[in-house]
């Protein structure tokens, strides 16, 4: 007796998403599309020069228009809000949400206009009149360290953020270095390669801007906000925090969210600027990014600069590696700013078993935007700067960059590793993972072709590149928020399934990945099931998503709150089956005793209808069926991979054409592949423009942003990329339950040093061995110029 | 204020509207049409794709008044009678969208591109859709649920 027929097993499975019908029919509700009655529209008056001090701030002529319902300035907003609250333990300058008196880069917010629509909002904040007394402005960070021509922030002094510190072998708890082991290990080197590199300032750009909707309700004395954000449980702390409100107060939603890639984790000036204004004036009130306000107000990534040095036998043995880092923070510390050059630092280590490293770390301000989480955040830069550093050696050493690479890996019986950077790596096969790449890239073949190639006169290069990377970001220890995720499964009196998950998600799919989860835990369909996220008030708590962590730590707590109910349900189904709970198993649609499928067994709803009327109640049993979990790490996880490519260069126009990319990763155990791998290739994509053809460009004269719309800064096209080739291995975690690593950001950190290592191989006959991202055409051409053409 | 009356998924509305409200914010706004997105200022995106008269265009680069006695079909009109357009049936299929934000504006892109061109070549498909950014998906399952709608044609 089956109510249901044979329910195939999810877990694993290339699931279609059940989020798509929605959003393929332009039914999806983002912020943008939230109208509350009475709503009015903000628009924010923004710096145009990069350093200077506010003199006056003329808004007479803003007021008078028609429609406007306020102007606030600086000075004013800073009466209502507090500085800005970082999640960084380092000491930082304070950040007004709109400054009252000195402007530190192009696009900081100098007053904000309230008004009838959007474009009246904007007439207005381009009517308001702002005096400077101009500053010089620095936006070279070496420079920078310098102190002039610009110190930044009083009490920062040659604009030192952080640092620099030291981290690795040798370095105690308390920052003192022992250089003893670093030094032996250069003095023994038979091989030294030193270089510089930069990692240059990316901007995230979700295609969707950031945006809020702020709802200040006097009589109920609560607030609802709206936020475009990858973490509605942090903006209400924060929202309730800078408004003073009690968190009780303050409901947060993320709608449906269109991209964030770290970009939208931190809570932003404009967040607050929203809900204290409304709070003020007892109105709703709408604030939604331009794109060209986008490239000025929202976070920029990476921007961090390294001096490395490798030292190694002739036999391809590495004995140390230094890395001196000097991080382009930019004006302010935002949520996380000062601690994404910190995973750089961490990830040193890269998959090798380096006996002695040495990083260094310093933090400087400049006359930009602040930086802060970009996907990866701080793992692409720091395998950037080790695998560039191994792909010289090789070159050096004239060893196949793959053999250099296999002679100094961490061995997989090492596992649990602790590293010299004092990370400790879960689990890993790095071998297996080269060699599954190599196969797959049929890198042989591919060497030939290349050689073949070049003995036409051609520009092709091949190039390779291995990585682990920190996901399923936590302990609590490790986040100012906590590093946990919650979720609550309920099951309904009908038997179908409402589960909650703090990790709210801008893409991830994570309505499909947990249904099909707790469909398998419970033996039901997956349309029986719905995952409620982004809303505080019914998502009971929660963290967010970003480091790759929704599946490694949410999916881990709904594994956990769904567990706990299954034990429950199980009681319930035992006084009613006159069975032992120990013998029952939960299968298409049907709770039986084990072995005997047919006798007893009871549907799955009819159980959940007896405990919301137990008129039997189990011993030691309440009624209902609602259980709740938090989930905390005990450490992060380790994914890793091999990413390879061939690239060839144009002899004429130096333009770079990426021929072959193939990423084979390994992040554990995978829920859907389909999604799984949609994650890698949008992964990839980022990590080539990276390395091909994006870059956030600065005026050094004067500090103005010369990328400020999507004319100058080149998101990539479908046209840039060939057909990727993916595979993986599959090393689980035990960390938790599932065995899952994370994917989110693999694809951002594989992909950039081998595209680059790939362009170095192709001009190689051109004396070069290193070039900077990115491979902007006319760089290439010049390098074949100077060799002779 | 000018009187503007354009016909949206088959229907006529006539409006109200300041000369310079752009055809996006008119659809928006006015007609509370959300599936057309806004992703930047300078018609780079395409996240505002729409057809007007059957061709797609950029719903940023035209003023509304500009559409008065013009036919635009927008995402909201593409499913017929509850049957989803074979191209969104593609985008479900081939896993072509994450966040979701570029996808309306893509999916009318590419509805004009089959139309175009019915067999396209993968090549043709990346060429045909350079006109809209997406940032989740690297656009290769993208061009695969444009293939999946070629094949289901």
């Amino acid at each position: 007796m089956a109510s249901f027929p044979v329910l195939p097993k999810l877990v694993g499975e290339r699931v279609k998403r059940r989020e798509d019908p929605r959003l393929i029919q332009g039914l999806g509700t983002y912020v943008d599309d939230v109208k509350v009655v009475g709503m009015k529209h903000l628009a924010f008056k923004r710096s145009d020069i990069a350093h200077g001090r506010v003199c006056s701030v003329d808004t007479n002529a803003a007021e008078a228009i028609d429609g406007v319902e306020a102007v606030f300035t600086g000075a004013q907003i800073s009466e209502m809000l507090d500085p800005m609250p970082i999640g960084t333990p380092f000491p930082s300058p304070d950040h007004r949400a709109v400054t009252p008196d000195v402007v530190r880069y192009v696009g900081e917010p100098v007053a904000v206009v309230v008004a009838c629509d959007r474009y009246v909002a904007r007439d207005a904040a381009d009517a308001i009149h702002v005096e400077y007394e101009e500053l010089a402005a620095v936006v070279d960070p070496e420079e920078a360290m310098k102190g002039s021509p610009a110190v930044i922030h009083e009490g920062f002094p040659n604009n030192h953020a952080v640092g620099p510190f030291p981290s690795g072998t040798g370095v105690d708890a308390h920052g003192n270095a022992d250089d003893t082991a670093i030094d032996k290990a250069f003095a023994d080197a038979e091989v030294v390669v030193s270089q510089r590199m930069v990692n240059q300032r990316l901007a995230p750009t979700s295609i969707e801007p950031r945006g809020v909707v702020a709802h200040y309700e006097p009589g109920k004395e609560s607030m609802t906000i709206w936020s475009s954000t990858q973490n509605p449980h942090i903006l209400r702390t924060f929202i309730a925090q800078m408004t003073g409100l009690g968190q009780h107060q303050v409901r947060a939603i993320a709608p449906e969210v269109g991209g964030g890639f770290g970009s939208k984790i931190n809570i932003y000036g404009e967040e607050y600027v929203a809900a204290a204004v409304s709070k003020r004036l007892g109105i709703p009130v709408k604030w939604i990014e331009d794109r060209s306000e986008a490239f000025l107000a929202t976070i920029h990534g990476r921007d961090i600069l390294a001096y490395v040095d490798i030292a190694a036998k002739r036999d391809g043995l590495v004995l140390g590696l230094k890395m001196n880092l000097v991080a382009d923070i930019g004006a302010y510390n935002m949520l996380l700013t000062a601690a994404i050059p910190t995973l750089t630092q961490a990830m040193a280590s890269a998959t090798y078993a380096f006996p002695a490293i040495r990083a260094t770390l310093t933090e400087v301000f400049t006359n930009k935007p602040p930086t802060d989480a970009y996907r990866g955040a701080g793992r692409p830069e720091a395998i950037y700067f080790v695998e560039r550093a191994m792909d010289i050696l090789a070159c050096e050493l004239k060893m196949d960059p793959a053999e250099l690479r296999r002679k100094n890996f961490i061995q997989p019986e090492q596992f649990p590793f602790t590293t010299q950077m004092g990370s400790i790596y879960d689990s890993g096969d790095y071998e297996k993972v080269l060699d599954r790449a190599l196969e797959k890239a049929n890198w042989d073949e591919l060497k030939s072709e290349r050689d073949a190639a070049k003995a036409e006169g051609r520009f092709v290069g091949l190039g390779l590149s291995m990585y682990v990377e920190v996901c399923g970001i936590g302990p609590s220890s490790s986040l100012p928020t906590g590093g946990w995720e919650h979720s609550q499964v309920t099951i309904e009196r009908d038997g179908r399934i409402s589960a909650t998950t703090g990790a709210s998600p801008h893409g991830q799919g994570n309505e499909t990945t947990f249904a099909q989860m707790l469909a398998d835990q419970f033996g039901i369909p997956m349309d029986h099931i719905t995952i409620h996220h982004g809303d505080t008030n019914v998502v009971k708590q929660g963290i967010g998503t970003f480091g790759s962590r929704s599946q490694a730590v949410g999916g881990a707590a709904l594994h956990l709150a769904g567990g706990k109910v299954k034990s429950k349900m199980a009681k319930f189904a035992a006084a009613l089956m006159e069975a032992d709970e120990q013998d029952l198993i939960f299968e298409n649609g049907m709770i039986a005793v084990k072995g005997a499928p047919s006798a007893g067994a009871k549907p799955f709803a009819e159980v959940a209808a007896f405990a919301y009327r137990p008129t039997r109640l189990p011993d030691g049993v309440d009624p209902g069926l609602s259980e709740e979990a938090f989930f905390e790490p005990t450490n992060n996880t380790y994914p890793f991979g091999c990413h390879i490519a061939m690239l060839e260069i144009d002899r004429d126009t130096g333009e770079p054409i990426l021929l072959k990319l193939v990423a084979v990763d390994d992040a554990g155990n995978l829920i859907n592949p389909l999604i799984v791998e949609g994650q890698i290739h949008g992964g990839l994509a980022q990590g080539i423009g990276q390395a091909m053809i994006e870059e956030v460009v600065y005026s050094k004269a004067d500090g103005q942003p010369l990328t400020a719309s999507f004319m100058d800064y080149a998101l990539p096209r479908a046209t840039d990329f060939p057909r990727f080739e993916l595979d993986n291995t599959v090393t689980p975690t035990p960390i938790n339950p599932l065995g899952a690593k994370g994917v989110g950001e693999a694809g951002t950190i594989g992909s950039t040093p081998c595209i680059v290592s790939a362009a170095v191989d192709a001009l190689s006959g051109c004396g070069v061995r290193h070039i900077d991202m990115m491979l902007r055409p006319e760089k290439l051409w010049r390098i074949i110029q100077g060799a002779g053409g | 204020m000018s009187q503007v009356s354009i016909t949206v998924n088959g229907k006529v509305c006539t409006e109200n509207v300041e000369p310079r409200m752009l055809l996006v914010h008119f659809l928006r706004e006015q007609l509370n049409l959300t599936g057309t997105h806004v992703g930047c200022d300078t018609s780079q995106c395409g996240a505002c794709t729409v057809l007007i008269d059957g061709r797609s265009a950029k719903a940023c680069t035209i003023f509304s008044v500009q559409a008065d006695g013009l036919d635009v079909t927008t995402i909201e009109g593409l499913a017929n009678e509850g049957q989803l357009h074979p191209m969104q049936n593609g985008f479900w299929e081939e896993h072509g969208l994450q966040c979701g934000y570029c996808t309306t504006g893509m999916i009318m892109s590419a509805v004009n591109l089959l139309d175009d061109n019915p067999n396209p070549t993968e090549q043709e498909i990346r060429e045909g859709i350079e006109g809209n950014f997406c940032r989740c998906t690297g656009y290769q399952h993208i061009v695969n649920a444009i293939q999946h709608a070629a094949d289901k044609r």
